[in-house]
């Protein structure tokens, strides 16, 4: 029997990305590369880590592979405990038959026994989709001085992309009076994080009445909190400000990886109170050549430039030839770029190779329409062929070479 | 694997005394290396990448950097049910003083070592940079049906005391040994990596401590060249041995080139580390970078130019760096100037400084100091 802990997170990483295109094509979100070294998963399982929760349940189910394999015992983000540590749950038989995952609450519902198993009195409900440092016991102290049975995190966006997010309309004790699901004309600009911190017996039973309705979808966000809601359970807003993105598009993950590059943007990798841990691939450091020039950007180990970067962020691995051009683009694993090649805004995916003389992607300013400018997308393992181009805002996943165009 | 039958022993205080600078506070094991490494990583990535599960490290003095390092050797996959990382520290008994040489230290871990199932011992000494093939060893000491293999370059004889010189016959087999000759020819000289039979050790250390000898390199090689078929094993590829303050800075720099780089971080042979969880380098506008080495966590604002930075190290704006090595955390403030100067970690060189040496006498900065 486990012992008994006051909070467990658990982490819905099932999630296709869709929006992400070939990026997740063989891999869940989550999974995917951020910042050099970090895949979108190590800032919820850091964060996890470094507010005290060391029991995390991970919920996958689109292409878990490459997740699962990445997790391992956890090791990477000292989640490898004798009591707790982290989890993976998949969808499982059941004598009453086989289910995946229906919704985000099904999800959790499937794993009462696994919630159970450690007996807490708070469960914090987490997503793999952002780009974000936050201390999740500071908001579970929040959630227990407010006596709520559900504590919602939000973060003020700016009024002109509210639309874009569920919002919530607050009373002046920052208790939640009503919830707009991505409203035309907006009445607040305080936006819910996907962050949740649940009293666990409340939240259990919500759950098995959620899965008693057949007209319910199972989703947190569509039925089980609007439901919370309406019987009138305490339910309060926890205000959040610091970076948060959403990486859920090719253009926010370009645009949050060169945040990391804007000495302006509050998100601070180098904080050693806040580390975020990520596995670490075994690399010898990164070499830049006396030809190179390497200009506000960000390198990481066993990579080898022997060209121009700027604005950029090079994962481990990549290797930048002589006279290769690579500006405003993400170069994730083990890529290659060989002579005379540009690359420019655009993000490359793992051992990709852009052989000499290709142009990938364009600048904006080269566009005669501005609407045909975008993030260029190169799959991973493609090649583009030499001399051979890549539009911008297109996506490639299979190989570009002559003839083809 | 070949490994799976040998038991490795890693002498992590080897000729401590060459770099006093650096082992002052530290062993030789655990003298950084190379941007995120430590000597001792090629001794243990060599016989793990090998298949080599048992690994007994011994130690003398001043092992704390050193223990902290290996940890339980998770990094190498050492830390094991069965088997895994020995740390071996003194075993005091009445004849072991402070100052124990390699025979001595052998005869310390005497239950270690015939307590080990595994067939074969290999010997290594941490003041070698190499990556080494075992299993090629193996093959070779097997097909040569060699006693003792050694491990050996052709080359300059390092400056160091007993060092092993081999004469070898066309089969490469040894016929003469001598010690640290003073010559200027090149020569084939011990990389300090033996293989033989546990048993044979066992042996050699029964009888060096019946006959009272005193001495690893003159009584249980030199002395047994005609007893024994003691064959030598050449290194290719880059290798190295640290033996004083400027060929460690001579050997850092030697990495700078990409091919002595290729040769030591083989991708099929990887070194293994401590990993510390730093971000990707950042270099800022303006910043300058030539011909370097950096590792994950660096801050470049300056210009830095052939050079070792290791992990965390901080350059500001107007700070230049040049042929020199950096450690862990070192700062750089604006406007002070490095050439030729060898950092200990967490040093601080405060703005307007201008610090020099020569490359065959690098200048070197202790640990934490602030300058």
């Amino acid at each position: 029997m486990a012992r008994k802990q006051e909070c467990i997170a658990m982490l819905l990483a099932g999630g296709q990305g869709s929006r992400l295109g070939i990026l997740t094509k063989n891999i869940a979100k989550p999974a995917v590369p951020y910042g050099g070294k970090y895949r979108i998963i190590d800032f919820p399982l850091s964060n996890c880590v470094n507010s005290g929760i060391s029991t995390v349940g991970v919920l996958t189910q689109y292409q878990p592979l490459e997740l699962n394999d990445y997790i391992g015992n956890g090791q990477a983000w000292d989640l490898d405990r004798a009591n707790g540590g982290v989890h993976i749950l998949s969808p499982y038989q059941q004598i009453k038959g086989t289910e995946w995952y229906k919704g985000t609450a099904n999800a959790i519902y499937q794993n009462i026994n696994f919630i159970d198993r450690y007996d807490p009195e708070y469960v914090v409900i987490l997503s793999g989709d952002h780009i974000y440092k936050m201390d999740y016991n500071k908001m579970l102290e929040y959630h227990k001085e407010k006596g709520a049975s559900c504590t919602i995190a939000m973060l003020e966006v700016s009024w002109e992309e509210a639309s874009r997010f569920g919002l919530m309309i607050l009373n002046d004790d920052n208790s939640i009076s009503e919830f707009e699901e991505k409203p035309k004309n907006p009445r607040s600009n305080k936006a819910s994080m996907g962050v949740y911190v649940f009293t666990w017996s409340k939240l259990r039973q919500y759950l098995i009445d959620d899965e008693a309705d057949p007209e319910s979808s199972n989703d947190f966000g569509k039925n089980v909190i609007p439901k919370m809601h309406a019987d009138g359970e305490p339910m309060y807003a926890y205000l959040f400000d610091g970076y948060w993105k959403d990486v859920g598009t090719i253009d926010s993950l370009w645009e949050a990886n060169l945040d990391l590059l804007n000495p302006k943007v509050p998100l601070d990798l180098s904080d050693t109170s806040w580390k975020i841990y990520a596995k670490t691939p075994v690399s010898p450091p990164h070499y830049i050549s006396v030809d190179a020039t390497v200009q506000n950007s960000m390198v990481s180990e066993g990579s080898r430039v022997f060209g121009n970067v700027d604005y950029s962020i090079l994962f481990n691995n990549v290797t930048v030839e002589e006279g290769a051009d690579v500006k405003y683009s993400i170069v994730m694993p083990g890529t290659v770029i060989k002579k005379g090649a540009v690359v420019q805004y655009s993000i490359v995916a793992e051992n990709a190779v852009i052989e000499s003389g290709a142009v990938v992607g364009a600048s904006p300013e080269d566009c005669a329409n501005r609407d045909d400018w975008g993030v260029a997308v190169v799959g991973a393992g493609v090649t583009i062929g030499e001399g051979q181009s890549v539009a911008p805002k297109t996506q490639v996943s299979e190989d570009v070479v002559k003839e083809a165009k | 694997m070949t490994g799976k039958n040998i038991v490795g022993i890693i002498f992590s205080n080897a000729y401590d005394e060459c770099i006093s600078e650096l082992t002052g506070i530290r062993t030789m094991g655990s003298v950084p290396f190379a941007c995120r490494y430590r000597l001792i990583d090629f001794a243990l990535s060599n016989m793990v990448n090998s298949g080599i599960e048992k690994v007994g490290v011994l130690t003398k003095s001043n092992y704390q950097s050193l223990m902290d390092h290996v940890g339980t050797g998770k990094p190498w996959d050492l830390s094991r049910k069965n088997d895994g990382l020995f740390i071996l520290p003194p075993f005091s008994t009445n004849e072991t003083g402070g100052n124990r040489d390699k025979l001595t230290s052998l005869k310390g871990i005497m239950g270690f070592i015939s307590r080990a199932d595994e067939e074969y011992v290999l010997l290594s000494d941490c003041n070698v940079v190499l990556n080494l093939d075992i299993e090629a060893l193996m093959d070779y000491h097997t097909a040569k049906n060699a006693d003792m293999t050694i491990v050996y370059k052709n080359g300059k004889v390092p400056a160091l005391k007993d060092v092993i010189v081999l004469d070898m016959n066309d089969d490469g087999k040894a016929e003469k040994v001598t010690l640290s000759p003073v010559t200027e020819e090149n020569v084939n000289f011990s990389l300090n990596v033996i293989l033989m039979k546990k048993a044979l050790l066992e042996r050699l250390i029964n009888e060096a401590i019946s006959l009272n000898h005193k001495d690893f390199e003159t009584d249980l090689v030199q002395g047994n060249v005609d007893k024994l078929n003691i064959y030598g094993f050449e290194a290719t590829g880059y290798s190295a041995v640290i033996e004083s303050m400027a060929s460690y800075f001579k050997t850092n720099m030697e990495l700078l080139n990409p091919d002595n780089c290729d040769d030591l971080f083989n991708n099929d042979r990887p070194v293994y580390t401590k990993v510390r969880d730093d971000m990707p380098a950042i270099y800022g506008l303006g910043s300058s970078v030539k011909n370097s080495l950096i590792a994950d966590g660096c801050i470049i604002d300056g210009t830095v130019e052939n050079s070792i930075l290791f992990r965390g190290v901080r350059v500001e704006k107007g700070a230049v760096v040049k042929n020199s090595i950096v450690m862990q955390d070192g700062f750089v403030a604006q406007n002070s100037t490095l050439n030729c100067v060898v950092v200990d970690k967490s040093v601080v060189i405060t703005p307007n400084k201008t610090l020099s040496g020569a490359e065959s006498y690098p200048v070197y900065i202790g640990k934490e100091i602030v300058i």
